[in-house]
């Protein structure tokens, strides 16, 4: 029997009120496939981000991880089963610095759980951890730093190395370049590419570039829909994608 | 890799403060020798517990609990039943560890109670913890059996012969049994800062959002660190029994809880050792300041608001703001700042003060004659000179208190942007 999907949602559904945002949504990630989710705004890309990592519970409908349910469950719990997201506004420890903000995301995969008898200092695989993740997101040099104080693209840095510090083999990183650069988005790729290695990735982005660049298979979310979901050329040439676009080529957006 | 031993210079610091601390604690009594000045310091002990266990929600787990007297409080009852047990010889315990079974009460209390409490955060926290401490209240008035009514509960700790010559007696006695516990409950609430614990709690105030998505329940981190508070409260509580030797309804009051907050902020809840310098605050504010004068709540009251005005982050962010410009060499450019707003003060505060007082006297002493006391000089409640003349000092003093401010905040935000491109520097960025 072939392994499960890493993530799989079954006419998965979500209403706010009345208004539906996901509309029987059905997916499936194939472990060690990286995905990007694309879609115009409203589409609910964060919604079903949201969905899948436990931050909203699903109406009706269900969320698999390696076969496994997970709707309805705790982000914490999700967490703990493999699956580590990043998010569209920068959701750090502010007043903690940047190597504790990393620390903070190695401790629990590493076994440490609630421990009060133990000191941080001596704990030298979570340190060693933390020191690996900081050299691959570049801030190393500015690990005494409080993350409140790091500029715009370090602080997206610091997002990201949260979110994969903790060895999560599936990983969901909502706009990881967003509000950057040209250079800065070239930079982020390579780095995403580097940290992913080996991991089921999904992600949202709006930067075409990016899609292209780094997904072996385009999802395209209109109306709280999957109304395409194939390799990026594929996606490019498909006339619904086109449409759904309001005629706008996929490739210039 | 680095090495898993190596010297670090804020080792020898670190090691050095608190040999400093120990040493504080033991040569105190022999300074201060007068038996106000061992009361006093025996209260400090105790308060210093109190609010540091205080801190480990506010300061460090951002969770703004208004009803913590109930768990020092309770604990203080529990050490007086235990005491008595032990007195009447039912119970064989040395005196020694009776703050002990204070901290288990405590302790135990904030296990049943935190598993209410600590399942909401933020102003739903803080609404629940106050109605719990009304709750203990309202209870303590109910029954009389346990909480003494009206008398409180008495004990007496001097229990059976004396042990190498400790019978608990004497004050001083007392005294450096509490600053043992003192000293050992700092250093163990200092460690937990530096625990895997400790540190998800400062990430759970920081973003308790984002401390789900690392694989943390928020309310496990909170639960647990109240329960760690609730312990500690409780063994403040439990030398308070012994030291009182009396424990009434008021140590679980909304007072008592509104003081730990206040003077927990005054020191600074940012910094580890910002509630010590509150503790000691809070014991010569109600001791030393209210002999001096009735109307010291509201003094207290100026002061607070002040700090929450100017300082937010207490003593302790002041003391280390301004280490940090002296570690810069910069320190030189401020002291006459600091003077004229020191003088400035001190003037606006002697009109105010007086005024103050006139009108206390014109309400509560009226009978004792017009004329009162006051710095020196002699006021008269009934003669306008006076009035003018508190008036005229006050103003006077508060307008060139402005003048001064406004002159040391420029100096000030000079003196931080030289230090942050220093900093800067030496970061080797631009």
């Amino acid at each position: 029997m072939s392994r499960p999907p890493a993530i799989e949602l079954r006419a998965l559904r979500r209403n706010f009120g009345k208004t539906e945002i996901i509309r029987g949504t059905d997916l499936k990630v194939n472990a060690g496939e990286r995905v990007a989710i694309i879609g115009p705004n409203g589409a609910g890309k964060s919604t079903l981000f949201n969905l899948i990592s436990g931050r909203l519970a699903p109406s009706s409908g269900g969320v698999l991880l390696h076969g496994q349910p997970i709707d309805g469950r705790k982000p914490y719990e999700i967490n703990r089963l493999g699956l580590a997201r990043s998010f569209q506004v920068s959701n750090l420890f502010a007043g903690l610095s940047v190597f504790e903000n990393i620390r903070c995301a190695v401790l629990w995969p590493l076994g440490y759980r609630y421990a009060f008898w133990k000191f941080l200092s001596d704990l030298r695989d979570a340190n060693e951890r933390t020191d690996e993740v900081l050299r691959l997101i570049g801030l190393t040099k500015r690990r005494e730093v409080l993350a409140a104080n790091l500029t715009y693209a370090e602080q997206r840095a610091l997002e990201i190395g949260i979110t994969i510090a903790g060895g999560a083999n599936v990983v969901l990183l909502d706009e990881p370049t967003a509000g950057m650069s040209r250079s800065e988005t070239t930079r982020f790729v390579q780095l995403i590419r580097e940290v992913t290695v080996g991991k089921t990735l999904l992600m949202v982005e709006h930067d075409m570039s990016v899609v292209f660049g780094l997904a072996d298979r385009v999802a395209v979310l209109v109306y709280g829909e999957v109304i395409a979901f194939d390799t990026p050329d594929a996606v490019r040439a498909d006339a619904r994608v086109r449409e759904a676009y309001l005629g706008v080529p996929v490739a210039g957006h | 890799m680095q090495p898993a031993l190596r010297f670090k210079p804020h080792d020898f610091w670190r090691g050095a403060l608190w040999s400093a601390y120990a040493l504080v604690l033991t040569v105190a009594p022999l300074i201060f020798k007068s038996s106000l000045a061992l009361t006093m310091l025996s209260q400090i002990g105790i308060a210093i517990i109190a609010c540091l266990a205080f801190n480990m929600l506010f300061g460090q787990g951002g969770m703004l609990s208004f009803g913590h007297a109930v768990y020092s409080g309770l604990g203080s009852f529990f050490a007086i039943h235990t005491l008595r047990l032990v007195s009447e010889g039912a119970w064989s315990l040395p005196v020694s560890l009776v703050p002990l079974a204070g901290g288990l009460a405590g302790m135990g209390v904030a296990v049943l109670l935190g598993y209410v409490t600590t399942r909401k955060a933020g102003t739903t926290f803080a609404m629940i913890t106050l109605g719990i401490g009304e709750l203990v209240w309202a209870m303590s008035l109910m029954f009389p059996g346990f909480f003494g009514g009206e008398g409180g509960v008495t004990g007496n700790r001097v229990v059976g012969q004396p042990v190498w010559g400790v019978s608990f007696g004497p004050q001083i006695q007392l005294y450096y049994l509490i600053a043992l516990y003192t000293f050992g409950a700092t250093a163990l609430m200092f460690a937990f800062t530096r625990t895997p614990l400790g540190r998800m709690l400062n990430a759970v105030r920081d973003n308790p959002e984002r401390v789900e998505f690392v694989g943390y329940s928020t309310q496990r981190v909170r639960y647990l660190a109240f329960i760690a508070s609730g312990l500690f409260s409780g063994i403040a509580g439990g030398l308070a029994a012994l030291n009182f030797e009396i424990v009434t309804a008021e140590t679980v009051g909304a007072a008592r809880s509104g003081a730990y907050l206040l003077f927990t902020f005054l020191g600074g809840a940012t910094f580890f050792f910002g509630p010590i310098i509150g503790a000691v605050l809070m014991v010569v504010a109600t001791v030393l300041l209210s002999d001096l004068t009735k109307a010291w709540l509201l003094y207290l009251g100026l002061g607070f608001l002040f700090m929450v005005m100017y300082a937010p982050g207490g003593v302790a962010s002041l003391v280390m703001m301004n280490l940090r410009v002296a570690a810069y060499g910069k320190l030189r450019a401020l002291w006459t700042s600091y003077l004229a707003l020191a003088a400035t003060a001190l003037v606006a505060l002697c009109g105010t003060a007086a005024m103050i007082e006139m009108v206390y006297h014109l309400q509560l002493d009226a009978a004792l004659g017009n004329e009162l006391r006051f710095m020196g000089t002699t006021l008269n409640v009934k003669a306008l000179d006076s009035w003018f003349g508190a008036a005229f000092v006050a103003l006077t003093g508060a307008g060139l208190f402005e003048v001064s401010r406004r002159r040391f905040a420029r100096e000030w935000g000079r003196v931080q942007s030289e230090i942050q491109r220093l900093m800067r520097q030496g970061e080797g960025r631009p």
